[in-house]
């Protein structure tokens, strides 16, 4: 078998089919939407920060795509609870493949960092550090 | 053609391919992906390097003989592809790197200059984006308006609604010929009918036509008509746009340059002969070249017998498929307006996942929106699964793709 089915490990299997912190925030402190053009996954991050302005208190995240993307998205949401704004921004693609724990073929790394482009996105945002016309998740 | 009525030799026809012979972890590749890219046969592999060994020089400018044998292959190559698609000669057919690149000459240098506020452009909903973002977008500058003529239920163009949008006002009617997306052969001549009916000209989109069955531009009476070389069994990195010669006569050209003048001081330039005027620069020669030799192997097999035989695939596909009960597929019945490709879905399965799987089992498909966005919007899936035929493939290719959506059915039930 080749690296397609190597992607598609039970935790991913698992992260898609059962998705943790799923849904809409009713407060978050900031969130954004982003879209992989290729595949037309869309997904939405809310953020809720603590009151210092830095600690990730919850994160949930909503849409639809790929078990790639939707698996990253759910574990990415758990892996950022409790952590701060600049550890989210100083993720890099080979945490986020880290995190899965699985190959990811080239051609699907796009679907894998989706939700991380998009968080950091909006973090950016929420900072004034991103012009929002100028993002490349938001289409 | 002597044997019409015979059935393509598949056997014969794969080995001028030895691409097709590659194996990944001990598998031979199923190529079902030639709606994006066809395979190159030997021969125009051949035709192309013999080119380079031994004719290499740039056209039109040396007195030495190899620019003599150069231009002469270069010019010959636009005759060839004229006399394929019912041209009237080299005038007619101007090279480009493919059919985005045709499209835009067209929409900067006829739609830049010629629309107007009030002007209407009468678009598809299954225009690929290379002349929906095209024509979208030219229009916002020049103040015309788009209008889309509806896709229906079962995947063709709502002819009465084409009927009510093309009127006066409209300038141009951009359409299709066979969809990316639906497989459907559009009425184009039709089409082009209703458009010179209300003097508006006609644009058609043959990147999927030209590979697969007969056409000739003439019969259709389109004004303009583009096509890629690498969608034929041609190399990438060359196009063609078609136009009626009296009006790429009136047209601007699109990209200035050397090699496409009459005279030039340092006031002003006056532009040189149909087509050099459009193809500035030194071309794709050896992609000329390739697309005449491309041109030439087509037609040996014959354009009706690789339609049939396309057609006959598509329709298996598409049975073996709808057979299987959780597939759902996109486009017209099989029957005599579809051509060689089937999109679908599985249920349950998000087409990008589908693909991955199927990739494992060297089984090459494409997944996304296949540059139909707003078509996918309208089918109200953000993806789907594409199997795009060629005159090499074969059932069996058929049957292990369909052989292999079991595994993506059991890895996410
Ligand atoms: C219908 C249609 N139009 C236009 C294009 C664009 O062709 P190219 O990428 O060669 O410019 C394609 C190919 O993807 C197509 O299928």
């Amino acid at each position: 078998m080749g690296l397609g089915s190597d992607m598609y490990r039970q935790q991913i299997l698992d992260h898609y089919k059962n998705p943790r912190n799923y849904g809409e925030l009713e407060d978050p402190t900031f969130t954004h939407v982003g879209e992989n053009p290729m595949c037309g996954d869309e997904i939405r991050m809310d953020v809720k920060l603590e009151d210092d302005d830095e600690t990730i208190e919850y994160v949930a995240f909503s849409g639809d795509g790929c078990a790639i993307s939707q698996a990253s998205a759910s574990m990415l949401s758990g892996e950022l609870q409790g952590k701060s704004v600049d550890d989210l921004l100083e993720m890099d693609r080979d945490d986020v493949i880290d995190m899965l724990g699985v190959d990811i073929s080239p051609m699907r790394v796009k679907c894998a960092v989706l939700a991380e482009k998009v968080a950091q996105d909006g973090a950016e945002i929420y900072r004034g550090e991103l012009d929002k016309e100028k993002t490349s998740t938001e289409d | 053609m002597s044997h019409q009525n015979l059935a393509v030799d598949v056997e014969a026809i794969r080995d001028e391919f030895p691409i097709l012979e590659r194996e990944f972890d001990g598998q031979q590749v199923v190529y079902l992906d030639n709606a994006a890219t066809t395979q190159t046969p030997d021969p125009v592999v051949d035709a192309m390097s013999d080119y380079y060994r031994e004719s290499n020089a740039n056209v039109h400018r040396g007195i030495h003989h190899l620019s003599q044998e150069a231009s002469e292959a270069y010019e010959v190559a636009h005759d060839r592809v004229a006399e394929f698609i019912g041209a009237d000669g080299r005038e007619e057919v101007v090279f480009t790197k493919n059919t985005t690149e045709s499209e835009n000459l067209l929409a900067y240098s006829w739609g830049l200059n010629e629309l107007e506020p009030g002007d209407e452009v009468v678009l598809t909903e299954m225009e690929h984006h290379a002349s929906l973002v095209t024509w979208q977008q030219i229009a916002k500058r020049t103040g015309a308006s788009v209008e889309y003529v509806r896709v229906d239920e079962d995947g063709r163009l709502d002819m009465d609604h084409a009927r009510e949008l093309i009127g006066d006002d409209t300038a141009i009617v951009s359409a299709v010929h066979v969809s990316n997306t639906l497989g459907t052969i559009n009425p184009v001549a039709e089409l082009t009918e209703l458009a010179h009916e209300h003097d508006a000209l006609s644009f058609i989109d043959g990147a999927q036509a030209v590979p697969n069955q007969p056409v000739d531009v003439k019969e259709i009476g389109a004004d303009f008509y583009a096509f890629s070389g690498h969608k034929m069994a041609g190399p990438t990195g060359i196009g063609v746009l078609y136009g009626k010669r009296e009006l790429l006569e009136a047209m601007e050209p699109y990209l200035y340059g050397g090699g496409m003048i009459r005279k030039v001081t340092f006031e002003d330039s006056t532009w040189g002969e149909l087509p050099w005027k459009f193809e500035p620069g030194t071309p794709p020669i050896a992609e000329a070249v390739g697309l005449h030799a491309a041109v030439d192997w087509l037609e040996e097999i014959g354009m009706e017998r690789i339609r049939d035989h396309e057609q006959e695939l598509a329709r298996y596909a598409y049975e073996q498929l709808e057979s299987e009960g959780d597939v759902e597929i996109y486009g017209p019945e099989p029957g005599a307006d579809r051509g060689g490709l089937v999109s679908f879905n599985v249920e349950g399965v998000h087409a990008h996942d589908l693909t991955s799987i199927l990739n494992d089992h060297t089984v090459a498909i494409r997944a996304g929106d296949h540059c139909t966005q707003p078509l996918h919007d309208k089918l109200g899936v953000a993806a789907s699964a594409r199997a795009s035929f060629y005159v090499y493939n074969t059932r069996e290719e058929v049957d292990k793709l369909v052989a292999a959506l079991d595994d993506a059915r059991q890895l996410f039930a």
